[in-house]
């Protein structure tokens, strides 16, 4: 697990990483980032080979809930600004893949991860890893919109308070925040009211610009748009693209056209019944390059999946 | 725009469908007497409860209104002395009134904190199995019957917890004690409630604040409390209404001499003590001494009801709606 030669210190590594968002436009990763427009990549014009630096990797993980083994070793990488969709059936796991990358599932009691998931190369289920530590990096935004019961103020202020973030000024935070999710325009009049009088498609904008005010690097998405309708899904698509020049994207779907739409990678996983108990356990059929895994997919599998044929 | 709903609105046959032929009956198919039946059980159900409300409070109002006739008001409620069996009768509440105070206040700062706490615990920090056992644990506790607290206060707490242990020269009877073993009697009771309260809160709520990078305290205290503050002020209410209320271990274990309480190693009367200890069958219907009985139950049921009114207030002021 975490080598003892190199102490795992998550709260020095913000100084030590050259490029943990955008803004710095001489580094390199960022200018690979404004060529890999979707359509640069459907048609073909970026290297498949060309690998962007990985943020997150995962290392032969399981996750077993008591003694069910939801997932069983999923190896793949995250890489910096992009967006990673993960697809497949349901119950095939990619939820709980997605909440362990930033140990949201310790807070289901029973949960244990096996394999290695690290971020910048440091194990974050090594012993000395603080998860609240984890989770201010890794932020999340959840299926169900889930604002506070506070005003719309309050909940993006939320995590700056809590998390003890230096900030001058708040509502300079708060303004910011919410006009890189998009909703600033249309509630920047009624910033006290109540966050539940907004419509569904504005309370997940709302999850998310309180999910950027705490200046994570990696934004997990569990189905945003699976309770919104088509209209309010489209703003968040076009917010994902917006969102991915700062920030490093998961995000699990169950419709296949988004994950086309909108990611540069896809992972595909599916359930298969185990041997003697017949418990479903889920893992990962394909990774690959969203044009790749849509246009010529390598498994039988991931083709049936993505034609309609079956999930 | 017309057109639109012009097309709509019709039903003509050339436009769409042939209408269905077919007539299925929608008239009720039995005369669903069971049902009829039960109703008329449930209205009996929440009308009895409503009408042994009223009847409580009529039966308390008729004498206590003879008793002020008698002695008026004003006399009854600054009065610092009350004596009414005695041959030099007085009839001023205020001691019993600041035996209830006392033993209440003492009963709340014992069972707020450590009811909150346990609360909290076991909401946020027990694990599962530790929840199991505790839980049940807590509520055979809030069964104890009263007379055994009381007997506990009287013979343990004063004279062995406070006077050997901690030093404190209480008197025999004491508010101290009777307070402190009240509050500790309540406690099961707003741990209970509370804790149902904060596991009410969906659990989206405290994955969003963790998902942010906020700790179990900060969860706690920003986000759950807030948003379980109207049980948790229920659970508040229902412990204060049973501190002001409870009758066998003021009875036992405060004494039944009727001063004004200064301090609390002293013993004094509360307002259920005092109807305890009074009603026993030897006053005369109609006396002046049997409606005194009802001056202090009314004054009793007044000020729980005041309660009530200011916490609902407080409560719906503060809390936040999930």
């Amino acid at each position: 697990m975490s080598d003892p030669g190199h102490p795992v210190d998550l709260s020095a590594l913000a100084a030590d990483d050259p490029n943990p968002h955008a803004g710095d436009p001489t580094v390199n990763t960022t200018a690979t980032v404004t060529t890999r427009t979707p359509e640069a990549i459907q048609a073909g014009r970026i290297d498949p080979v060309e690998r962007p630096r990985a943020v997150l990797g995962c290392t032969d993980v399981s996750v077993y809930y008591g003694d069910f083994r939801a997932v069983n070793e999923v190896t793949m990488d995250i890489g910096v600004h992009e967006i990673t969709a993960l697809i497949g059936p349901s119950g095939c796991g990619k939820s709980t893949v997605l909440r362990s990358l930033n140990r949201m599932n310790d807070l289901i009691p029973g949960t244990r991860v096996t394999g290695t998931i690290s971020y910048h190369g440091q194990d974050i289920y090594a012993k000395d890893v603080d998860p609240i530590e984890v989770r201010r990096r890794i932020g999340m935004v959840f299926q169900k919109p889930n604002p506070f019961p506070k005003s719309i103020y309050d909940n993006v202020a939320y995590g700056p308070k809590v998390t003890g973030m230096k900030t001058s000024n708040m509502d300079d935070v708060v303004e910011e925040s919410l006009r890189g999710a998009a909703l600033w325009d249309e509630v920047k009049d009624k910033l006290k009211q109540s966050a539940y009088g907004l419509s569904g498609g504005q309370q997940q904008r709302l999850c998310i610009a309180r999910t950027i005010a705490v200046k994570p690097e990696v934004i997990l998405m569990d189905e945003p748009c699976s309770a919104l309708d088509p209209i309010a899904t489209a703003r968040i698509e076009d917010l994902m693209m917006e969102l991915k020049k700062d920030y490093t994207i998961v995000i699990v779907t169950h419709n296949m056209q988004q994950a086309a739409r909108v990611a540069d990678r896809t992972a595909f996983f599916t359930a298969e019944a185990a041997e003697g108990n017949g418990d479903r356990t889920g893992h990962l059929v394909e990774f690959d390059l969203t044009s790749k895994i849509f246009s010529n997919p390598g498994d039988n599998r991931t083709e049936d999946y993505i034609s309609g044929r079956f999930g | 725009m017309s057109q639109l709903s012009a097309g709509a609105g019709t039903s003509t046959p050339s436009r769409g469908l042939r209408p269905s032929p077919d007539r299925p009956s929608l008239t009720s198919s039995s005369p669903r007497r069971l049902e009829k039946a039960a109703y008329g059980f449930l209205v009996l159900a929440a009308g009895v409860s409503v009408l042994t409300t009223v009847g409580i409070v009529v039966s308390l109002a008729l004498p206590a209104f003879q008793f002020f006739r008698e002695v008026g008001v004003g006399e009854y409620l600054t009065g610092t002395s009350w004596t009414p069996r005695f041959t030099e009768k007085s009839y001023g509440v205020l001691p019993l009134i600041t035996g209830t105070l006392w033993t209440t206040a003492i009963a709340l700062a014992v069972c707020i904190p450590l009811g909150l706490g346990a609360a909290i615990y076991l909401s946020e920090y027990a694990s599962t199995k530790v929840r199991k056992t505790f839980k049940p644990v807590l509520e055979l506790l809030a069964g104890v019957p009263s007379v055994v607290y009381g007997l506990f206060a009287v013979t343990f707490v004063g004279p062995v917890v406070l006077k050997q242990w901690f030093g404190i020269e209480v008197q025999t009877f004491s508010v101290l004690a009777a307070g402190l073993v009240l509050g500790v009697m309540i406690i099961p009771t707003v741990a209970s409630l509370a804790e149902d309260a904060m596991s009410a809160v969906p659990r989206s709520l405290r994955e969003a604040s963790y998902g942010l990078g906020a700790n179990r305290m900060r969860t706690v205290l920003r986000v759950v409390f807030p948003a379980a503050v109207s049980g948790i002020a229920a659970s508040i209410v229902l412990a204060l209404s049973r501190a002001v209320g409870e009758t066998m271990i003021v009875t036992m274990a405060s004494g039944s001499q009727a001063k004004i309480v200064t301090d609390p190693l002293e013993g004094g009367q509360t307002m259920t003590g005092f109807i305890a200890s009074a009603a026993l069958g030897d006053s005369v219907q109609g006396s002046l001494q049997y409606n005194t009985l009802f001056a202090v139950g009314i004054t009793l049921f007044v000020l729980t009801l005041i309660i009530n009114l200011i916490s609902i207030r407080l409560v719906n002021r503060f809390r936040e709606i999930y």
